[in-house]
């Protein structure tokens, strides 16, 4: 009796995590939860919409000495305006990241312009979503972030050649504020959210803690902060496994009459280079702390 | 009165004549594009010392109609290649979403969009190729200015058909005629490029468009210059043909309701 009680706990035996879209008699589909677990092993990926802007950074865990620093880039830009930066199955999230890439281009040919951030996590969710139906494919081994910004400048259909009568009716409400930064997490299940700040992968724990923290919900942090608080959390979250190297892999998009006119761009290796030391610095600063702390009295826990 | 339905709201034919069935009809070959319909008309575009300097006026004419007098011809390409269209504008729209997209999808590897306009000159002209070949064809006439691939001022033109022609000056359409004896005057052949200074090709420009302005019945005295350098390039849509004179019109004879 106990024995059964603990296979269906754990699953394993049931025979309801066999197959993909099967649900367990207590409401569960184990394939992705197994996808999730593919998650956590992943490197540590951070997003922070800021007032101005929207950064990502991820953890890239060095696996081999041979390999080129700075090569194999895991950020990668959809559209113009767009990032997408996933932990779990590398594959897995190339292939989500050229999904995204065939959605944007077909809203273009639809629409004539950029695909809103919002959509685009929408559409991703939908594809994600659908992964987990079929007992022919097997869900997303990624959580992705995807980061964005909607131009808030008035923008051309593309292909427009002239601006139309100065005068008549127009449809333009006057004063009307579009665009902004956007931030998503898209998860094995095809479940999203919106977030001011997300974290996932391996050390998206200590990473989540130290977002909250930041206080993004007033919508008060710079993106020049915001590229250093990510460098810094990144680094924050690698505590746990030091043993491993790593390197940093950070991209940011502004607004229009930002440092990357509303592109999604790499940050520039100076800025990086900035970042990654006052990381360091930082990460030193609270050793110090800590150690001072259990010399004088006795640490707490 | 007829009272069967099919002719209400259609002219009498005892008035009329029959309607000519020979117009819209479904038999016989299948026809694409045969003709454009909203055109722009003259590109003038010279090399000078350090870059290119490309010219259109600002004019999309419907047959004899000046239809609309605010149309961009001059349309960038990544940020040192320039793509100047005459002809139609319904297709250069369609080219410009192309680019786009090949522009967007350049930026997706990590080297960014490395494409010159030499490169774009020649995918241009293989696309104009493929679609004369299906009987399709996209009717434009485009000069490509920018740089090739050793960093040289690159200008060159391509057509509806496919065939490409470069030289250190060109122009499309009306401008061929026009335009080109002017440039040739200004800058002889053998002239090293060395020698051709941006003023001066500015200059040539805009004294191109005034005279295509004068003798042009399609064209306008709005236009767009674009001057590329490694700098990037500078942008100017709206503009304004400076100096005209046309005191010569009163000597013309032979038109409108003049009977000498």
């Amino acid at each position: 009796m106990v024995s059964e009680l603990h296979a269906s706990l754990t699953s394993i035996g049931t025979g309801y995590d066999l197959s993909n879209s099967v649900f367990s008699p207590d409401g569960r589909n184990f394939q992705v939860e197994y996808a999730v677990k593919a998650v956590e092993n992943g490197g540590t990926a951070v997003g922070i919409r800021c007032k101005d802007g929207v950064v990502l950074a991820v953890e890239k865990i060095i696996t081999s000495k041979l390999l080129k620093p700075g090569a194999n880039k895991r950020i990668a830009t959809v559209d113009r305006h767009v990032g997408i930066v996933s932990a779990g199955l590398v594959p897995d999230g190339r292939h989500f990241v050229s999904r995204a890439r065939d959605e944007a281009s077909s809203w273009r040919g639809v629409y004539k312009g950029p695909i809103p951030t919002l959509a685009l996590a929408n559409r991703l969710g939908g594809y994600v979503q659908a992964y987990t139906l079929y007992s022919s494919v097997r869900p997303f081994g990624v959580t992705a972030i995807v980061g964005g910004w909607d131009t808030e400048a008035e923008l051309a259909v593309d292909g427009q050649v002239g601006s139309g009568p100065e005068s008549g009716s127009g449809g333009k409400v006057p004063g009307a504020k579009a665009g902004g930064p956007g931030l998503y997490m898209i998860e094995p299940s095809g479940l999203y959210w919106g977030y001011y700040g997300a974290a996932t992968g391996k050390g998206r724990q200590a990473a989540k803690a130290e977002l909250e923290k930041l206080d993004l919900t007033s919508g008060n942090l710079s993106l020049a902060d915001g590229v250093k608080e990510a460098a810094r959390i990144i680094y924050v979250a690698h505590e746990d496994s030091k043993d491993k190297e790593f390197e940093l892999e950070m991209t940011w998009i502004s607004s229009v009459d930002g440092p990357t006119k509303g592109r999604h761009e790499e940050v520039p290796k100076e800025l990086l280079e900035e970042a990654e030391k006052a990381a360091r610095r930082a990460l030193e600063g609270d050793d110090e702390e800590e150690e001072d702390k259990g010399q004088g009295e006795q640490m707490e826990e | 009165m007829n009272h069967f339905p099919e002719a209400w709201g259609r002219p009498r034919n005892d008035v009329y004549g029959a309607y000519d069935h020979s117009y819209l009809q479904t038999l016989g070959p299948k026809a694409h594009t045969s003709s454009p319909a909203v055109t722009g008309t003259s590109v003038v575009g010279v090399k000078f010392n350090g870059g290119v300097a490309l010219a259109t006026d600002n004019l999309a004419s419907y047959g004899s109609l000046a239809r609309f007098s605010d149309v961009k011809r001059l349309r960038s390409f990544g940020d040192k290649a320039m793509v100047g269209f005459g002809g139609d504008v319904s297709d250069m729209q369609y080219l410009d979403r192309l680019l786009e997209s090949m522009d967007i999808k350049e930026n997706y590897s990590t080297h960014g969009n490395m494409l010159n306009a030499k490169n774009l000159h020649t995918y241009l002209a293989k696309v104009f190729y493929k679609r004369r070949s299906e009987f399709n064809p996209l009717w434009n006439h485009v000069l490509v200015a920018g740089f090739d691939g050793e960093g040289e001022p690159f200008l060159s033109s391509a057509d509806l058909l496919g065939t490409t022609f470069s030289a250190p000056h060109l122009a499309t359409g009306f401008g061929a005629h026009l335009a080109v004896p002017i440039l040739r005057r200004k800058f002889p052949e053998d002239t090293p490029l060395e020698e051709v200074s941006q003023e001066d090709a500015v200059a040539a420009l805009k004294e191109c468009l005034k005279v295509l302005f004068y003798r042009d019945a399609r064209s306008l005295d709005k236009y767009s210059i674009a001057v590329i350098t490694k700098d990037g390039i500078d942008l100017k849509e709206d503009e304004q043909i400076q100096g005209q004179s046309w005191a010569f019109a009163e000597r013309i004879k032979g038109y409108g309701a003049q009977t000498v």
